[in-house]
């Protein structure tokens, strides 16, 4: 798929992203604008997903980690045309797109999440479930660099080594920013390559935005052999949203009619 | 004869392994103990050491579960309840997944090693997840039919285990509702509610309460959830007092079910005899569960404090 085009779709999953929030009044923008890149490609390039097989599991799957940031993955659901249910219901009563994702309420949803640290580990089952099957579906994880502060993901990170588990894709989206404020500051994670490398990962970093880069990460993924990988990708916290980029007060906050406006007004044309 | 519900467990796992290629056993460095190790032996394909990451056992034991495999995970009991409690509700039982959660070592009868490793409060916590389904077996027999039984519905199962040696209260001929409460002993007025290894000593202390002429009838209930609200319900009308009688805290477990149950459908004096929201300690396992009145003497003895 061009650059243009993959650009276009990630415009448009910004745009169903604030659109969501600013309907519910609720949600997490910030994280979910630093990921559209990421789950763009995920859904156009790199995962074998499609209308015919989405209800399945033999297929390629995505857990998104960091669950909050459902609007990225409804978003991208539905950019891709495999969302069923209608994005102005998100975190609505009644609604099948719980605030956190469900994965027995919508279709293209591969895991529950939303207490973070556990779809990392939930990946893991999976990825050896696979391995098990002997087929060659990959299983794709978002991780959020806050997230990597709990101890379940080491624990993750230590059996999908020991497993040899080179099915298994962690994304790490490293946008350094959490609730409470830099993730340097708040519990320092870092650093995340030699963390993954100690525990067995072959790392390669992107910069989070920039498609051509993404897709080279991805190639590293597909030529290594006998160990899980990590793509450590660059990201901006509130991307393409002038006054929510690098702001931490927009990781679970919703704008207002006017910074809807100005919000969409930057969304307005691929940049 | 005696044997552990742990060993019975493993025994019957390893049958269901090698019958079953869609089971998957999952352990965390415990497996001589928890007895899976009869499964890796009869499978090592599919029998897993998740290392003393119990909760990332969990974790994995949803997405092998989400990719369509029959997952037992086995610890002991006061790990599963309780250290990866949160990944159980939100990874297995918020989806619904097929994840059937052995734990072994459940109580004071874990003995020496203390109240560290004594887990009484487990089955209130299990108890307490939507989707979840709660068993306690009360000797080998039993044992293998809720294994058989797990293996086969579907969701998330929790199944409580011992480290002792308890003495068989069924034979190889007895057929098995293991949704439903049975009565083991059939009297009048006094209803003995029992779950576990108190079944046992439920049915010895009713034949001493019999010599001295009180009749009660005894009946062992090894699924907490679903209650069998139909059958409690008519034993309960049946009598005029009951007990519940359990080696767990007294909240929270056999006796608060029953309590959540009566107290709504028929209110009538429902007396525990359990740990009285208290740890436990080192100690044999008889000595721990004498200590702490888990005994035929202490039913007894309460039993006749209630008559009289």
């Amino acid at each position: 798929m061009e650059e243009l085009e993959l650009k276009k779709h990630a415009n448009n999953v910004r745009k169903k992203i604030i659109d969501m929030v600013y309907t519910a009044q609720s949600g997490h923008p910030g994280g979910s604008l630093s990921a559209a890149d990421l789950l763009t490609y995920l859904y156009f390039v790199e995962m074998d997903i499609n209308n015919d097989n989405v209800k399945g599991i033999d297929r390629d799957r995505f857990v998104l980690s960091k669950g909050h940031v459902s609007p990225a993955l409804y978003g991208v659901l539905d950019e891709a045309g495999l969302m069923k249910e209608d994005l102005k219901t998100f975190r609505q009563i009644d609604s099948n797109l719980q605030g956190h994702p469900n994965m027995n309420e919508v279709d293209g949803v591969d895991m529950s999440t939303g207490s973070l640290g556990q779809g990392t580990s939930c990946a893991v089952g999976m990825a050896l479930a696979n391995k098990l099957d002997n087929n060659n579906h990959n299983v794709y994880v978002l991780l959020g660099d806050g997230e990597s502060e709990e101890g379940i993901i080491y624990e993750a990170m230590m059996a999908a080594s020991h497993y040899h588990l080179d099915n298994l894709c962690i994304i790490l989206d490293l946008n350094h920013l959490q609730i409470d404020g830099p993730i340097e500051e708040v519990m320092n994670p870092t650093p995340h390559k030699e963390k993954f490398e100690a525990f067995g990962f072959k790392v390669t970093e992107c910069d989070g935005h920039d498609f051509a880069a993404i897709a080279k990460a991805f190639e590293v993924f597909h030529n290594t052999k006998g160990q899980p990988t990590c793509i450590i990708a660059h990201t901006t916290k509130g991307k393409g949203v002038s006054f929510m980029e690098n702001n931490a007060a927009w990781h679970g906050s919703a704008p207002n009619d006017e910074q809807y406006k100005i919000a969409m007004n930057d969304l307005k044309e691929v940049k | 004869m005696a044997l552990e519900t742990r060993t019975a467990y493993g025994n019957e796992l390893a049958r269901l392994i090698k019958a079953d290629n869609n089971i998957v056993v999952l352990d965390a460095d415990l497996s001589k103990a928890t007895k899976t190790y009869e499964a890796k032996k009869a499978c090592p394909e599919r029998h897993f050491n998740a290392g003393i990451a119990e909760c990332n056992m969990m974790g994995m034991a949803a997405g092998l579960a989400a990719s369509g495999k029959t997952v037992f995970a086995s610890t002991f009991a006061v790990f599963a309840a309780g250290r990866a409690f949160e990944i159980i509700r939100n990874s297995i039982c918020y989806p619904n997944l097929n994840v059937k959660i052995c734990a072994t070592h459940a109580g004071l009868s874990v003995g020496e090693d203390g109240a560290s490793h004594q887990a009484i409060e487990d089955l209130a916590i299990m108890r307490s997840l939507p989707n979840m389904k709660v068993f306690v077996p009360c000797d080998q027999y039993e044992t293998r039919a809720i294994i058989d039984y797990v293996a086969k519905i579907k969701g998330p199962c929790y199944v409580r285990l011992g480290r002792s040696k308890v003495d068989d209260v069924f034979d190889e001929n007895t057929v098995f509702d293991p949704e439903k409460v049975k009565v083991l002993h059939q009297g009048k007025k006094i209803a003995l509610f029992a779950t576990g290894l108190m079944v046992q000593k439920t049915l010895n202390a009713a034949k001493m309460l019999k010599d001295k002429g009180v009749d009660a009838t005894v009946v062992n209930v090894s699924c907490l959830k679903p209650l069998d609200k139909e059958g409690i319900l008519k034993i309960a009308k049946e009598h005029d007092l009951a007990f519940a009688i359990e080696e767990h805290s007294i909240i929270g477990g056999l006796y608060g079910a029953l309590s959540e149950l009566l107290s709504k459908e028929h209110p009538l004096r429902l007396t525990p005899i359990g740990v009285n929201d208290t740890f436990g300690e080192s100690g044999k396992a008889n000595d721990v569960l004498k200590k702490y009145g888990l005994t035929e003497e202490n039913i007894i003895k309460t039993v006749e404090e209630c008559v009289n």
